[in-house]
């Protein structure tokens, strides 16, 4: 059963298409990975799900449902007390997502509060049971911190308290550990999978992090430029890429060329605002472009679940097929 | 190793800094390097390598002059660069420039890319106004950027391009060191590939040696030649490259390898869990600065601080563990 399922969503700021009609769905229980490079829409695409995508911006959906309930079509209201409690979000950057004013303790009670409510000496037990959870030493104590008193691993720990405060049954996590040390990275990412397999959560995990990715997620997206050029289970599409774009970002890496002196880099850019190509979007940096490319945008192809946006897939070999 | 192809030689390096407590508290000192010694040869790179306040980035503000180390020598090309007088530094200052990590914060907003490029030139070299446009132009050719960039201000360049500049700003004044401090943490995997490269290019055109300070430990795999390890401000783990990704013996570089996401499963080492975080500088632990979060630690870890020891293969490691032969290398694919 598909807890969350995106079909043709779209998001535009004016003109300019930040998101461009992409579909996918999350079970229950599973990690799904969003892989591309800045500015290629898989931070707005999960903001647009949370319903923070503000004025000039715009979010069009042929379907947008969690559970079965349409979200865009459900009164705001009600779509609050969704989010924030069946769906949960986690920000890149924890020491600026954290309200400098309030202390730890503030912010955690005040997302149960809202969405569960209980007495004063319950909402702090819960606290307490909450920071135990995510494995912050001292949690009594450390209810009365401010965030500028934690470490960046602790203020990542205290947004994922806060996020499975009250027990969301789908958690987006937008560059969890960009900001932390390896080290601690390895911390949060365990700490993350051991709480989605305990509680059984959908989770999507968005990063530029290829190897973190093939690590924990068992399905994967690739987007670009606001599309999603690949997707399938993350094992084939990191051994096998059928899109020239993720063919070209996996041998990017410095892992790839063990042994090489030159890295083989992808020449350009992940195209703007104002210079988006006509045609597939990856048609200028693609070494397989043909003229067909140039002109006319490419379709989804392959069965659901393995598909791949490219008039000439790559085949085993990686090569394109004819 | 001949004599004549060192290029900077650093000994003992120290950085202390005093910060005040309070009114009546006396000052703490906080030993933000704390003895580092190294060799760069001609054409090399070494790399840096260490969690967010290890030490790292003080190192390269020392090497590049920026600060004035507290204790220790630091040599280039057999000049010692701290004894020397003010005009004498500043011709040997030349030689050793610095790439900062973030290109979006690194260069003037209010200046062009031809003034940034061409202000080193106007304060070392003699040269006149046309001579400098045209060194810069010809400098921006080998970077990869175009001729009519001249004359276009940092913001209208995007992350990697920006990068490219402040690389040709390095190079302008034709130095044999660059310190590089995180050159690539802050670009995108396929620009980031794109600068790495034009890196290596450099150096095998200019010849130039490379002190290269990340966190990314993919990335040091494939552009060091020798490798660094720090941790709270000492160095744990020195060697050529080859011998700390192969065979890595001490115990903090193992947790960093084996903590860093591999793509390809035969690579994946054993995942050692290190609980807790870098200690706070201003009251580090007695003894290791690292057996708090160390598997191996045992009584002696805890009072006595361990220093760096010569292994059999030219490895320099500092731990107590290793030296009594209780901790094995961690090798690839025990995963």
């Amino acid at each position: 059963m598909s807890l969350l399922k995106l079909e043709n969503l779209s998001v535009s700021f004016g003109n300019f298409r930040a998101v461009d009609n992409i579909s996918y769905q999350v079970d229950e229980g599973e990690v799904l990975g969003i892989v591309g490079e800045s500015g290629s829409g898989k931070s707005v695409s999960s903001l647009s799900v949370m319903g923070l995508i503000d004025y000039p911006g715009k979010v069009s959906a042929d379907k947008l449902s969690f559970d079965g309930q349409d979200l865009l079509s459900m009164p705001e209201t009600q779509r609050r007390k969704l989010t924030g409690s069946e769906i949960a979000m986690i920000f890149q950057d924890p020491m600026t997502s954290l309200n400098p004013c309030f202390t730890v303790g503030y912010q955690i009670i005040e997302a149960l509060k809202t969405h569960q409510g209980g007495s004063k000496k319950e909402l702090r037990q819960r606290a307490i049971d909450l920071l135990t959870q995510v494995g912050i030493p001292a949690p009594e104590t450390r209810l009365s911190a401010y965030p500028h008193q934690l470490s960046g691993g602790m203020s990542q720990r205290v947004m994922i308290a806060i996020a499975i405060a009250c027990n969301p049954r789908l958690l987006i996590a937008d560059e969890p550990t960009t900001a932390l040390d390896v080290t601690i990275q390895a911390q949060i990412i365990d700490l993350l999978i051991d709480l989605q397999r305990t509680k059984k959560m959908g989770l999507v995990l968005i990063t530029h992090d290829l190897a973190l990715v093939a690590e924990v997620a068992q399905r994967v997206i690739v987007m670009y430029a606001g599309q999603i050029v690949e997707s399938g289970p993350a094992s084939e599409v990191f051994s096998q890429p059928k899109h020239p774009y993720t063919q070209a970002l996996l041998a990017s890496l410095p892992e790839s060329a063990a042994g090489k002196s030159r890295l083989d880099a992808l020449s350009g850019v992940v195209p703007g605002m104002y210079d988006r190509p006509q045609g597939c979007l990856l048609s200028p940096r693609c070494p397989y472009a043909t003229e067909h490319c140039h002109n006319v945008a490419p379709e989804n192809q392959g069965p659901i679940g393995r598909q791949v946006k490219c008039h000439t897939p790559l085949d085993e070999m990686g090569r394109p097929a004819a | 190793m001949s004599q004549s192809n060192l290029i900077l030689k650093a000994e003992n390096l120290k950085q202390h800094y005093q910060v005040k407590q309070g009114l009546f508290k006396p000052d703490a000192v906080v030993k933000a390097v704390d003895g580092v010694s190294f060799t760069l040869e001609k054409g090399k790179t070494l790399a840096v390598v260490g969690e967010s306040g290890c030490g790292k980035s003080t190192l390269g503000r020392m090497l590049t002059m920026i600060e004035t180390p507290t204790e220790g020598r630091l040599a280039c090309e057999g000049e010692d660069l701290l004894t020397l007088t003010k005009a004498a530094q500043q011709t040997l200052r030349q030689k050793i420039q610095i790439i900062f990590q973030n290109p979006y914060g690194s260069l003037n907003p209010r200046k062009k890319v031809g003034d940034i490029l061409e202000e080193p030139l106007v304060i070392n070299s003699p040269l006149n106004k046309a001579e400098r446009k045209r060194k810069a132009l010809a400098m921006m050719e080998k970077v990869g950027l175009k001729t009519e960039h001249y004359d276009r201000y940092p913001h209208m360049f995007s992350g990697g391009q920006r990068q490219r500049i402040a690389i040709a700003r390095g190079l302008m004044l034709d130095p044999q060191v660059i310190v590089a401090d995180e050159p690539v943490s802050a670009l995108d995997v396929s620009v980031q590939a794109q600068v790495l490269n034009l890196m290596m290019d450099l150096q095998n055109e200019f010849g130039l040696s490379y002190v290269f300070i990340s966190h990314d430990l993919s990335v040091v795999e494939h552009i060091a030649d020798d490798v660094m390890v720090m941790y709270l401000g000492k160095v744990v783990e020195q060697g050529s490259a080859k011998q700390l990704f192969e065979t890595p013996r001490h115990p903090y570089t193992q947790a960093l390898l084996s903590s860093t996401p591999q793509l390809s499963p035969d690579k994946r080492r054993k995942r050692i869990k290190l609980e807790g975080e870098l200690p706070s500088p201003l009251n580090p632990p007695s003894g290791c600065a690292f057996h708090g979060r160390c598997q191996y630690a045992n009584e002696r870890c805890k009072q006595e601080t361990p220093v760096l020891r010569s292994e059999e293969n030219g490895q320099l490691i500092a731990c107590h563990g290793v030296e009594e032969g209780r901790i094995e290398a961690l090798v690839a694919g025990a995963a």
